[in-house]
């Protein structure tokens, strides 16, 4: 009885094994770990489904030998145990199971691999995973003995878009590391190839970044374009403001915690009316109590404005605590959108380039096609005179600065997907969202625009060689320099009009 | 007709009534306190401790900037921002002077100042040459804040950059320089900027002399300050600031170049910032990137408008009081510090357009006509 269950075990588990070399598979039970070692590299290069539940059993410390004994490993057997998993996983019937896999074992490709690799690749039935594996394929037979094999290699590898790989085919094509002309010919034609797929991806790649940080000037700068615009005043608490709207995304996001966890994932909607409701409620606040008393008198407003923050930022730190408080992605906006091997969109930029796109048209509408927006634009030429034809300037400096300041909270809201949400988080964007105002042109949407998404590319560009710093420095002064050839602005308004 | 002598209009432009006021606070600040802290033991309740006297150093530090504020905002009308950058420029030209006296003293025990064995540097950067003499570092005292106020200012004149724009691109100016300051590579130490100073013509910076020596330069040089601003204002120069302040667009009709007259201002207005600066850090003991915040330069002109713009003595009055309140508010309310700060901004803008001095001329006046009646 007990050899017949001895015998069932064994067909269970290494006998059942048949199409695999049944030495390798007996050599798994050897004494040695160095044995073993050599079993399971060989297994794990034959790429068949067998090996993998072979060796997914030794993993799992269910594996028998044929004396019905567990086979033990010791640690390090089991390193290399899951190295060979990893490898295995390539035949794994998900693919998504198998795109990781691959994905892993691009990062450390031996020569070895080429037959498994090859094999896999003739299996692969999803057209992204095989592109993969013809890359990581050539990869492993580029050193191969045979100069035809190198030379497929050379010429397969045109196709990739990985820095490693740009490397590797600027080594081949050095006659130091390679004897034949051939393949040198073909591995620089292929070097040549990747490095202009990686130039293009990394531009891509900097002008997304560019596009977002412009999109996240444009909703800090497009209120404060219309309230210096209509006032002639710097709002200096307009940072403030974007701070008020990103509290108001964290209280929603908390009143959403507690009361509607389903929903969790859509607090960003309610939040973005709140936020723009808080903020302009404040602003109105600002304006009616003390801007409207310094009408005329720029430099104190801007003066009275900077003590408003002030007041607004100790409130915030008495209020929220001087800490910055976290607010979370929804699931819906985190992750990104590959669009090239080597560079990943992040979903939550995107969201804001489209969410900035959506304000901007919202804001064109409003004062291109209503009656408020005429008079605002009226209001922003000519105060006296459209005083003179029945606007009612005071209501409208009102309503402008709940807007200006309604926009502001609306970036809060994008800002506090991105950045940190802390009582101070407005201080910085008040230079940059009045330079991104003074270099289009005051009261000029399309030119806070351009300028808006202007400012976002070149500073990422010059960030990308000359870091940070020096970029902001670079970028202030050129707008320096900009505003003695245009004083007005790029798009400055035409007419004629004499200063104070 | 023959035009009165420099000397002359020099001395009269400050009235006999100011003259006075001018010798009781030079004996107070020269003789009585440094007295007071030198010659009564410590123990007497007449006696000044060190730290009203290096308080009151730095307040008097202060003031001489919001003079140089006043002189730029409150008689030419444009707001800077950016003072800040020139009291630190000052101050860092000093510094560096301070940083080599500590000669071998330091932790490390090098002839490099400690942030520059940290960084492994080997020698000293060039822009570093000659600022173990006290005379270079004096003449970049000088010239390095008013130079890049001139170069600054220069291009912002010339294109009529005026009203918030200018104080806008200002703010932006000592923005970039923090930010530039800050970093490491820079070579004026990043972050915690200069400290750990040792001594000033090998004497000790903490002995009781050196103490009230600074002190006492302080208060000459304020003094001195206002004897210079009075004289300023009231001559020509001055009325033709005044009208570019009042209307700019009249004075260039007229025939005058505003350019000019605004770039000198502007440019002195730096160079006592800088030498402000200066003064200051001996005395405070450290100087940091965090002088060029753009909340510290904005602060400066809330002295001068608490004391009252185009007056002079108003900006000293504003610094003393603000600071003062300053230094009240952090030891006993530090949450209230910025709710005070904050709405002395909103009040004085709203209430007090002309300042402690406007208030009580104001006073004074309605008092005359009282009696008369």
């Amino acid at each position: 009885m007990r050899r017949l269950a001895f015998a069932l075990l064994c067909c269970l588990s290494l006998a059942a094994h048949a199409a695999l070399d049944p030495a390798a598979v007996k050599q798994l039970a050897a004494e040695e770990s160095e044995d073993k070692i050599a079993a399971i590299h060989k297994l794990a290069l034959t790429a068949e489904p067998e090996a993998l539940a072979l060796l997914q059993q030794l993993a799992d410390d269910t594996l028998k030998d044929d004396k019905g004994e567990d086979i033990t490993i010791n640690n390090r057997v089991r390193r290399e145990l899951e190295g060979a998993l990893a490898v295995l996983k390539l035949i794994d019937p998900d693919a998504a199971v198998r795109y990781k896999a691959v994905k892993e074992i691009a990062t450390n490709v031996d020569a070895g691999m080429g037959p498994m690799l090859a094999k896999a690749r003739d299996r692969e039935s999803d057209p992204k995973i095989r592109a993969l594996l013809v890359e990581i394929h050539a990869l492993a037979t580029l050193k191969d003995a045979d100069p035809k094999i190198r030379l497929a290699a050379a010429a397969a590898l045109a196709g990739s878009a990985d820095p490693n790989t740009k490397a590797v085919l600027k080594a081949q094509s050095e006659p130091a590391n390679e004897a034949e002309v051939d393949v040198r010919r073909e591995a620089f034609r292929s070097y040549l190839a990747v490095k202009d797929r990686l130039t293009l991806a990394e531009t891509i790649g900097r002008i997304f970044s560019g596009l977002s940080l412009g999109s996240i000037l444009l909703l800090a700068a497009l209120g404060l374009a219309i309230t210096y615009g209509v006032m002639g005043v710097i709002n200096m608490a307009h940072g403030e403001l974007l701070m008020i709207g990103a509290y108001a995304t964290y209280v929603i996001q908390g009143l959403f915690r507690t009361h509607f966890p389903a929903q969790l994932d859509w607090y960003l909607l309610a939040a973005v009316p709140v936020a723009f409701f808080a903020a302009a409620t404040v602003g109105v606040l600002l304006e009616r109590t003390v801007i409207r008393w310094l009408y005329g008198r720029a430099l104190e407003t801007l003066l009275a404005t900077w003590g408003l923050s002030l007041m607004l930022i100790q409130a915030a730190r008495v209020i929220f605590g001087a800490q910055n408080v976290e607010v979370a992605n929804p699931s819906w906006m985190s992750g990104g959108l590959e669009i090239l091997p080597s560079i990943v969109l992040p979903l939550n930029r995107i969201v804001i380039v489209g969410f900035a796109l959506f304000v901007l048209a919202l804001v064109w509408v409003l004062m291109n096609r209503t009656r408020l927006g005429m008079f605002v634009r009226a209001v922003t030429q000519n105060r006296a005179m459209a005083g003179c034809v029945g606007v009612p300037t005071g209501r409208i400096d009102t309503v402008a600065f709940a807007l200006g300041a309604g926009i502001a909270g609306l970036g809060g809201v994008a800002l506090s997907q991105i950045a940190n949400v802390g009582p101070d988080m407005g201080q910085g964007y008040i230079v940059d969202s009045f330079m991104v105002v003074v270099l289009g042109g005051v009261g000029q949407l399309a030119g806070a625009v351009w300028a808006a998404l202007g400012l976002g590319i070149v500073t990422k560009f010059i960030e990308s060689w000359a870091g940070a710093v020096i970029a902001k420095i670079v970028v202030l002064v050129f707008i320096i320099m900009f505003i003695q050839k245009r004083p007005q602005g790029l798009f400055a308004l035409k007419g004629r009009f004499v200063e104070s | 007709m023959t035009r009165t002598p420099f000397i002359v209009r020099f001395l009269g432009a400050t009235p006999k009534s100011g003259w006075i006021a001018l010798a009781f606070a030079a004996a107070l600040t020269m003789v009585l306190l440094p007295a007071l802290h030198l010659l009564v033991p410590a123990g007497s309740s007449f006696h000044v401790s060190a730290y009203v006297i290096t308080l009151v150093g730095k307040i008097m530090c202060y003031a001489i900037v919001a003079v140089a504020m006043d002189l730029i905002w409150g008689y030419t009308g444009i707001l800077s921002l950016g003072h800040g950058v020139f009291f630190a420029l000052g101050g860092y030209a000093f510094g560096m002077y301070l940083m080599r006296q500590i000669g071998r003293d330091g932790s490390y025990q090098s002839d490099l100042p400690d942030f520059m064995v940290f960084l492994d540097w080997k020698q000293l950067p060039w822009y570093w040459t000659g600022s173990d003499s006290i005379l270079w570092s004096i003449l970049l005292v000088l010239v390095v804040p008013a130079l890049v106020a001139l170069v600054f200012g220069f291009f912002a004149f010339r294109s009529r950059i005026k009203g918030v724009y200018f104080s806008i691109i200002t703010q932006a100016m000592t923005f970039a320089a923090m930010l530039f300051f800050f970093r490491n590579e820079t070579g004026f130490g990043g972050n915690n900027g200069f400290t750990d100073f040792k001594r000033i013509l090998g004497h000790s910076i903490t002995s009781p002399g050196m103490r009230v020596s600074l002190f006492a330069l302080t208060a000459l040089m304020l003094l001195a300050t206002l004897v210079l601003g009075r004289y300023l204002v009231t001559s020509k120069l001055g009325r033709v600031l005044a009208a570019i302040r009042d209307a700019e667009s009249r004075v260039m009709f007229i025939g005058y170049n505003p350019l000019y007259y605004k770039l000198f201002i502007w440019t002195l207005s730096a160079l006592l910032c800088g030498i402000a600066g200066a003064l200051y850090v001996p005395q405070v003991g450290i100087i940091n990137p965090g002088e060029m915040s753009p909340a510290n330069s904005i602060e400066i002109a809330i002295w001068v408008a608490v004391g009252g713009r185009a007056t002079l003595v108003g900006p000293v009055l504003g610094a003393f009081i603000v600071n003062l309140a300053k230094s009240f508010f952090t030891v006993a309310f530090p949450e209230y510090w910025l709710f005070f700060l904050g709405a002395l901004f909103v009040g004085v803008t709203l209430w007090l357009p002309d300042g402690v001095v406007g208030l009580w001329r104001k006073l004074r006046e309605q008092r005359k006509p009282g009696s008369a009646a």
